[in-house]
């Protein structure tokens, strides 16, 4: 009932309006912003370039997109995160079939990973720097670290969801540990590990970029603070604008694969 | 005692649990002893429970404590009063709802934590930086979860308002508000974990108030022994502002 309102409601046109109210009122809402935007920049209220008019952060936006060396820092970010989630995602999918698979080990160790996962990770940077360095080691530990905690929860979630009947005809086929994992566990739970990895995704850009902003002299977080030192600000916001793009587009795209738009819900 | 039997024991798997994180830690002592991990790295754990006397006296760690309570409060506080009223207003006006409700979700993907250094120049090094990044974190968790309580609120319960003849305003605080307060209360536990979350890691980037800066300054002055001990202090503080949180929402949540 509610989603045929909503859909009514989206496709009513008022008589005269090419297109529906809420695509009306999102254009006011985001012209609005726009204008206050400029405006406030051409106010003088705050500090000069605290609020770049549009057309600088436009401006700055195409000459950082357009510069190679941009690329170059941007491929070390998606390489440290790319590693990251291989790792923290590999290893928090073991432990969330272990975890899910049993009982008792549930029991035993799962509170453990369920108290420290909301924890603050960047707060194990200076332990990550001892342990693996100033380089990138140090920021794919802290993206592993990041993104192992929310995949191994949801598949241990969602090991504990599967249709017991599945398990037992794995078993009457005799299916060994891998066979089990690669042809029950796995397709049976797609969904809490696809949300798993979107959760992870997140964290993990999260953990590298700010361990980028730390201490780095390379990556997007580099560029993110270098930009602060210099009170570079328009060149801030198209980076910001440019993360967000790619975060926001990551966690869609891995969503949509997964076909988690598809998900019928009871 | 079958598998199914130990497994379901009230005792036994919690205790294999401490006994087994009890003996990694001590692995790890006589592996640093022995020299086969560098001490340099890893300091011995026997030095970092030394280290939390120390580190609790001479580092002030009630005071900071203090400061990073405050900040997660300020954050809360704001996040409460803005965040539910939004929900509110969403769940008041439907077309500003379906106009911005993908936004508002879309809002709570984003890395926002990102944005600390562009927080620095508007509002400085300050604890004021660190709020508003908190608050921002954790608003939109309440936002949506305060709408999803409210548009979840049986239509039976509004439909016995209505034969009340009850004002819009009783309707809302008799009816709606009160059905809604279990979801808005699990909104509220999120969003301010992330207001924690983001306010400790600000602390620690910025090098400025209480907790994380702490963390920095022994990670700077390379006292190997205290900074694992105010990580390790961090986290004790963390995971029982969890359960606190949690308990609260238990004891909120209608016993039905």
């Amino acid at each position: 009932m509610a989603a045929t309102g909503q859909l009514s409601a989206r496709t009513a046109r008022p008589l005269g309006l090419p297109v529906s109210p809420v695509t009306v009122l999102r254009i006011a809402i985001i012209v609005a912003v726009l204008v206050v935007w400029e405006l406030t920049a051409a106010s003088g209220l705050l500090y000069r370039d605290v609020v770049p008019s549009l057309g600088v952060i436009g401006t700055a936006l195409y000459t950082t997109l357009k510069d190679p060396s941009f690329y170059l820092h941007l491929g070390i970010t998606a390489y440290e995160i790319a590693i990251a989630m291989l790792i923290g995602g590999v290893s928090g999918l073991v432990v969330g079939i272990l975890l899910g698979g049993s009982k008792f080990l549930a029991r035993a160790y799962e509170a453990y990973l369920y108290y420290l996962g909301p924890c603050p990770k960047i707060i194990f940077f200076p332990i990550m720097i001892m342990w693996f360095g100033v380089g990138p080691g140090s920021k794919i530990a802290m993206g592993a670290v990041s993104c192992f905690f929310p995949v191994a929860l949801n598949v241990a979630g969602g090991m504990r969801e599967i249709d017991k009947v599945l398990i037992r005809v794995g078993r009457s086929f005799r299916a060994n540990t891998w066979q089990m994992v690669t042809k029950i566990y796995l397709p049976a739970m797609r969904h809490p590990v696809i949300n798993g990895v979107r959760l992870g995704l997140g964290v993990a850009l999260i953990g590298t970029l700010l361990a980028e902003t730390k201490l780095s002299n390379r990556g997007i977080g580099y560029l993110v603070i270098q930009a602060y030192s210099v009170f570079n600000m328009p060149q801030m916001y198209a980076l910001l604008i440019i993360l967000f793009v790619i975060a926001i587009g990551a966690n869609s795209l891995i969503g949509w694969l997964g076909g988690l738009d598809t998900v019928k819900r009871a | 005692m079958t598998a199914a039997a130990l497994a379901n024991n009230r005792f036994v798997p919690p205790a294999v649990g401490v006994l087994s994180l009890l003996a990694a830690i001590a692995l790890i002592e006589l592996l640093i002893r022995v020299g086969v991990i560098n001490r340099f790295i890893v300091p011995m754990p026997s030095d970092i429970i030394a280290a939390f006397p120390r580190v609790i006296v001479e580092e002030n760690v009630l005071h900071r404590f203090l400061l990073t309570a405050a900040e997660a409060f300020s954050a809360g506080v704001l996040v409460t009063v803005f965040g539910v009223a939004g929900g509110v207003l969403l769940h008041r006006y439907r077309l500003l709802r379906l106009a911005t409700e993908t936004w508002v979700a879309a809002i709570a993907a984003a890395p926002l934590v990102l944005m600390y250094p562009l927080y620095l120049v508007i509002f400085g090094r300050s604890a004021l930086t660190i709020v508003m990044m908190g608050f921002s974190a954790g608003l939109a968790p309440i936002i949506l979860k305060t709408l999803e309580g409210l548009s979840g609120t049986r239509r039976v319960l509004i439909n016995v308002g209505k034969s009340f003849n009850l004002s819009a305003s009783q309707q809302f605080w008799k009816i709606l508000f009160p059905a809604a307060l279990p979801t808005i209360f699990v909104g509220l536990r999120l969003g301010l974990i992330f207001a924690l979350i983001n306010i400790v890691g600000v602390e620690f980037l910025i090098n400025f108030g209480g907790l994380g800066q702490l963390i920095n300054e022994l990670a700077e002055r390379y006292d190997l022994a205290g900074t694992y001990a105010a990580i390790c202090f961090v986290i004790l503080v963390s995971i029982c502002v969890f359960i606190l949180m949690e308990r609260l929402e238990r004891w909120l949540r209608p016993a039905n």
